[in-house]
């Protein structure tokens, strides 16, 4: 197979972060696969944004795939990481191609608030659910990864490798796809539906599929979450949870597949250290760093990369 | 095209120079936090700062909390507290805010242990958080009090705990309490309606209270129940909706401004002439109501805290201090807090180590302890000695020459409103209480 210059640096930055892991402190191995899994729901946002859709919903897939795994290893008994991550696929996939038959008629506005709406009919399913803890939640089995123990000394080191090898997978899958014909027609649609239509593309099966995609990666995403945290509840569903996702995605810009992971890390960097510094008031120091690159680099924080690459030429 | 696509280079240098200031010093102080020697203890507290829970019940309790920091880092506390610091390291405490969820929380967790080294934490208010940092806490071996949450599924998910603590009663004990003191004070009553909160902590409380009335006024009849949304803050409807019932009772585990604007609304609208409010949190709201809930109303304080607090020279103490700095007498919430920093100077002054005492050894003196606090003895005699046991008390609000009080206060023993060790807490109501003693 031959790998683009973009390829061959994300399995670059990739295996330094793996290996410069193994010599952070382990607060940070923590804290980056949180930001790494978050960072793959934001792609799934990412991907809508680039079709011109923004979905202030994509909490839904990421709380399919996190209550996926803990009802999976609650009740079907299943431990296996992938196997867990693999069924939260299946059943947002599932629940995506049938959302997506209505979603996809939507735009803008009108695509933004339908998408919230589902999130939080999850949301108030949730909470109704007195069984599952209703709010509280619920805890996650302890997971292994084929024949490793999670529940070993190393298991944050452990999530964090499984982390980082499902985002490249995905990252390299996105790449290829953003410059694929269905990826380009994305862009088109954004740009005009109507000539997509005259050059003989449906643009209802392109969203269509660009919907439950994304749907499948922010599964992964919430799968993630939950393996790492430990605990699920109906919050990963509420609607400042997606909104956040979109924060994010404006954050990082939807110019390349690594801005969202830049983007989450930063966020994630930010919130953590402005929580430590000033307990009472670190909303505001969040909103004031955000409001400052939102500000100044209108495009995203991957613009800073692409300006560099201008000037020199 | 080339001349929109120009850096301006003057922003470029702005963000970068903001950025690489933000990060340096955030580096800078991390590095200064690790620096700092081994001779203080440092204790990380969480709780609410921002957010719905963080006037009743978040602020009051850091304010209860650091009172007694600074008293014991002063030596101020009366006996046997009395020496200064905690195994004479003073006590240094790191507040962390509640507001986020779960995931967040658990982050913040790991934070405080492994970024900002702390020795112990103490914390947690929300039933979700409590429920998902109890195996963190245990996985990072770290000596962890809970010092409100109430749910009854903490202990019950977690295996043979080690380092996890709760120095406060669980909801299950505020129901069966309420239903016991229904059962003794307002034996005639027949009709029973509730108003909760739609979430975990209203659908537990509900299920618990109504769970014990069948067993202790099985001819009561339970008519109504509404579940408006949290924070909604405005409950015309579900007024309307159980004044329609015709209650004699009704049972609210609702909490802060939402149980304040309840029973403010209700007692406009007659509701609460024709009924009796019994409120399981209502004692947060003792020095707010200003008369606004009628003379009667039963109120409850989560256990002998706030204006349940029992006399002694802890508790009068406290309420002197609290009442100085603040200006009111301290809520539950702040007695809870300052229970819990206690249990923490109680642990580590007995811990028998040298210097700073480790999460095993606070641990080791903790477990199944009787330590005097600002709430009477308590007794950590549940859940293999990491679950207190309290009395839970109830009374009746009264409003009168502009000064509340508590009259006609009921107090019924841990061992009967706490379920013994072995049983889940659903189960032991609905055999009928066994193996628990009121008398």
């Amino acid at each position: 197979m031959h790998l683009d210059k973009t390829e061959i640096s994300l399995i670059g930055v990739a295996v330094a972060t793996a290996l410069a892991a193994q010599l952070s402190p382990d607060w940070l191995v923590f804290t980056l696969t949180l930001a790494i899994s978050t960072a793959l729901v934001v792609m799934g946002v990412v991907m809508l944004m680039r079709a011109g859709l923004v979905s202030f919903g994509q909490g839904l897939f990421y709380c399919l795939g996190g209550y996926a795994v803990g009802l999976g290893g609650r009740f079907l008994g299943i431990t296996d990481a992938l196997l867990l991550i693999g069924l939260g696929v299946i059943v947002t996939v599932a629940v995506a191609m049938i959302l997506g038959l209505l979603m996809t008629r939507y735009r803008e506005i009108f695509f933004a608030m339908l998408s919230l709406a589902f999130s939080m009919i999850l949301y108030g399913i949730l909470v109704k659910s007195h069984g599952l803890g209703s709010t509280d939640g619920f805890g996650v089995v302890d997971w292994t990864l084929l024949w490793l123990e999670s529940e070993t000394a190393d298991g944050a080191n452990m999530a964090l490798l499984l982390a980082i090898g499902l985002a490249l997978t995905i990252a390299l899958f996105l790449n290829r796809y953003f410059k694929s014909s269905i990826g380009l027609a994305c862009e088109a649609i954004r740009e005009n539906e109507v000539r997509v239509e005259y050059m003989g593309i449906s643009r209802q099966q392109v969203l269509y599929i660009n919907y439950v995609l994304a749907a499948a990666v922010g599964s992964v995403g919430g799968s993630m979450t939950a393996l790492a945290a430990g605990h699920v509840d109906p919050t990963l569903a509420y609607w400042t949870v997606s909104g956040e996702f979109v924060f994010i995605a404006l954050l990082g810009g939807t110019g390349h597949v690594a801005a969202p992971f830049i983007a989450a890390l930063i966020f994630t960097l930010v919130r953590t250290y402005a929580v430590e510094l000033a307990p009472n008031a670190w909303q505001m120091i969040l909103g004031i760093v955000l409001l400052l690159i939102i500000l100044f680099l209108p495009k995203g924080i991957w613009s800073l990369f692409t300006r560099k690459k201008g000037a020199a030429s | 095209m080339k001349t929109t696509q120009q850096p301006r280079t003057w922003q470029h240098v702005l963000f970068s120079a903001t950025t690489s200031i933000f990060l340096a010093s955030a580096g800078l102080l991390g590095l200064a936090a690790n620096a700092s020697a081994q001779d203080s203890f440092k204790v990380g507290f969480v709780t609410f700062l921002s957010g719905g829970a963080s006037g009743p019940f978040g602020v009051p309790a850091s304010q209860g909390a650091k009172l007694v920091v600074k008293a014991i880092n002063e030596g101020t506390l009366p006996a046997p507290y009395d020496s200064q610091g905690v195994n004479g390291l003073s006590l240094q405490m790191v507040e962390v805010d509640e507001a986020g969820g779960p995931t967040k929380q658990v982050e913040e967790y790991r934070n405080l242990v492994q970024r900002q080294n702390v020795n112990a934490v103490i914390g947690y208010i929300s039933s979700g958080d409590c429920l998902a940092i109890a195996p963190v806490a245990e996985e990072m071996e770290t000596f962890t009090i809970a010092f409100d949450c109430g749910t009854s599924r903490m202990f019950e998910e977690l295996d043979s705990p080690k380092y996890v603590f709760r120095t406060g009663l669980d909801a299950v004990a505020d129901n069966v309490g309420a239903a016991r003191y229904l059962a003794e004070t307002h034996g005639d009553a027949k009709r029973i309606a509730g108003i909760q909160q739609n979430y975990a902590w209203g659908q537990d409380s509900w299920q618990d209270f109504t769970l014990a009335m069948e067993q202790l006024m099985p001819e009561a009849e339970i008519v109504n129940n509404q579940t408006p949304q949290i924070f909604q803050g405005s409950y015309g409807t579900e007024i309307s909706a159980l004044q329609t019932r015709r209650p004699d009772i009704v049972h609210s585990s609702m909490w802060g401004g939402d149980m304040e604007s309840f029973v403010a609304q209700a007692n406009a609208r007659g509701l609460l002439s024709q009924a009796t409010a019994l409120l399981t949190t209502g004692e947060s709201g003792l020095h707010r109501f200003d008369g606004q809930a009628p003379n009667g109303t039963i109120i409850g304080g989560r256990g002998p805290f706030g204006g349940f607090m029992p006399e002694n020279d802890l508790s009068e103490w406290f309420s002197k201090a609290y009442e100085e700095e603040h200006g009111i007498p301290p809520s539950y919430p702040a007695s809870k807090a300052a229970q819990a920093i206690l249990a923490l100077k109680y642990a580590a002054d007995n811990s028998g180590a040298d210097g700073v005492p480790s999460s095993e050894q606070l641990a080791a003196a903790l477990k199944g302890a009787e330590f005097p606090s600002v709430s009477g003895t308590v007794n950590m005699g549940l859940s293999d000695g990491h679950q207190a046991v309290q009395p839970m008390l109830y009374g009746e609000y009264h409003f009168e020459d502009g000064k509340a009080e508590l009259r006609n206060v009921k107090s019924y023993p841990g061992d009967c409103v706490s379920a013994p060790d072995g049983y889940n807490a659903q189960e032991w109501i609905k055999a009928g209480f066994p193996d628990s003693s009121c008398d």
